[in-house]
């Protein structure tokens, strides 16, 4: 069976390693807080200006004041600290953040991601997402993997405008988790549960490669 | 010490004229200069540039200066919650320039600073790298970005004194502390505003050489643009 939101997000969490700084992206990858496993210290970071986001407040904690990159209200973790968005982003920029997880509307087998505009649609703007996939150290990508006509997501080459290019370096779908890889080609890693190498065939349209036993993901 | 003190939003922004290239503090609603906005509705000012992360939402921030057609230029990262805002722009009344979040930060802090330009990986390769310089260093290509000024720069802080140190809270710092420094004329509003020699030098985030004119807002809506809770 595919995986839902909530299953993608639960294998991502388990790229997750003990002491780094993470940036998560609005849709699934913000899901990926909830499954932080237990006793795992991961910071997350909030590039509005924040090291260190905790759960949602209780009704009386909110404040306007204290909120995450997509305007929702937040409280500190443990051991937070704040400054400005030029500090948040040379935190970016610098290399200071280990992962980024974040969403897509393509990805292209050399590691493009394209993932703030569609021509013809009113463009709201790319935010941080092209400062975070120009400068992090690892980039994970959430996403459904065929979008909702059945086409791919996972193309040879981008149709869309670029957020950046050669940048992705895994990504985890309904169907399977895959590697980038820097020559080129999508190598799958594991399947869902219940998931044929063929579908993950029909729902890729860029380079795919399959070694023998791909396994199925444990989550 | 130097006394900044005006009398309030109206005061301090009276010289802002028809065309001026403004700054506005902010990211969403959380930090936005609410006083200054409303009287720069008040005052009717039109044509303006406004450089900020975001525009506000309908009825609120940056909103109701959209709603008043006083915006002729947006500058900013994400203009995502505002159906005014896309009318104006589908419609040609509006135009936008859409610039990455870090690199919109730099140029800001770049102006302020005196760096006329500088190097950023931000968006090469896509289309916001078309018609820049791009150049490699170590292995890797980045685009050439140029500084950002205002003629008014107008930031929110939480606290501030009568010679226009600032203290920022929480995650309403964001851009707030680069545009302080971006503005020919830096328009400070504070939710309280204190003697000079009140506030603890090392607790502060800008230093009131920044900052023009200082003085102490009124009627905070500080309204939340999405209320998450826990149970």
């Amino acid at each position: 069976m595919s995986l839902d939101k909530n299953g993608i997000a639960k294998r991502i969490a388990k790229e997750l390693r003990d002491g780094i700084y993470v940036n998560l992206g609005i849709g699934i990858p913000t899901l990926v807080a909830n499954y932080i496993p237990e006793g795992m210290n991961v910071v997350l970071q909030s590039e509005n200006g924040l090291l260190g986001i905790g759960p949602f407040p209780k009704e009386d904690e909110v404040d306007p004041d204290l909120i995450n990159a997509g305007k929702q209200t937040i409280t500190y973790q443990t051991g937070a600290s704040l400054f400005s968005s030029a500090d948040s982003f040379a935190m970016i920029r610098g290399g200071h953040i280990d992962l980024t997880i974040l969403g897509a509307m393509e990805v292209s087998e050399n590691g493009d991601i394209a993932n703030w505009k569609i021509p013809g649609k009113m463009v709201k703007g790319m935010g941080g997402a092209m400062d975070l996939v120009a400068s992090a150290k690892n980039i994970i990508v959430a996403m459904q993997q065929v979008d909702k006509y059945g086409k791919s997501k996972m193309l040879k080459e981008c149709s869309l405008p670029l957020t950046g290019v050669g940048c992705v370096k895994k990504i985890v779908t309904e169907l399977g988790v895959y590697e980038v890889l820097p020559e080129g080609g999508f190598r799958l890693l594991e399947r869902a549960p219940g998931i044929s190498v063929e579908e993950i065939v029909a729902a890729t349209e860029g380079k795919l490669i399959v070694g023998e036993d791909v396994p199925e993901m444990v989550i | 010490m130097i006394n900044k003190v005006v009398s309030g939003a109206d005061e301090a922004v009276a010289d802002i004229f028809d065309g001026a290239i403004l700054m506005l503090g902010g990211f969403g609603l959380s930090g936005i200069p609410e006083n200054c906005i409303a009287a720069l509705v008040r005052k009717g000012v039109k044509n303006l540039t406004c450089i900020s992360n975001n525009a506000g939402v309908d009825d609120f921030g940056i909103g109701l200066m959209l709603k008043q057609h006083q915006v002729k230029k947006m500058i900013s990262s994400y203009v995502g919650e505002n159906k005014e805002f896309e009318r104006q722009l589908l419609s040609g009344e509006l135009e936008v320039d859409l610039i990455p979040q870090g690199t919109l930060a730099e140029r800001v802090r770049a102006g302020g600073a005196g760096i006329p330009a500088f190097f950023t990986p931000a968006g090469y390769g896509t289309e916001v790298a078309e018609g820049k310089e791009v150049r490699e260093f170590e292995g890797k290509m980045y685009v050439l970005e140029s500084w950002l000024r205002a003629d008014f720069a107008i930031v929110k802080a939480w606290k501030g004194d009568t010679s226009g140190n600032l203290i920022f809270r929480g995650t309403a710092r964001n851009f707030n502390p680069m545009m302080a420094t971006a503005g020919k004329i830096t328009i400070a509003e504070v939710e309280e505003l204190v003697p000079v020699g009140t506030l603890d030098p090392n607790q502060i985030h800008t230093s009131g050489v920044f900052v023009k004119r200082i003085f102490q807002g009124k009627d905070y809506e500080k309204r939340i643009e999405q209320r998450t809770v826990s149970s």
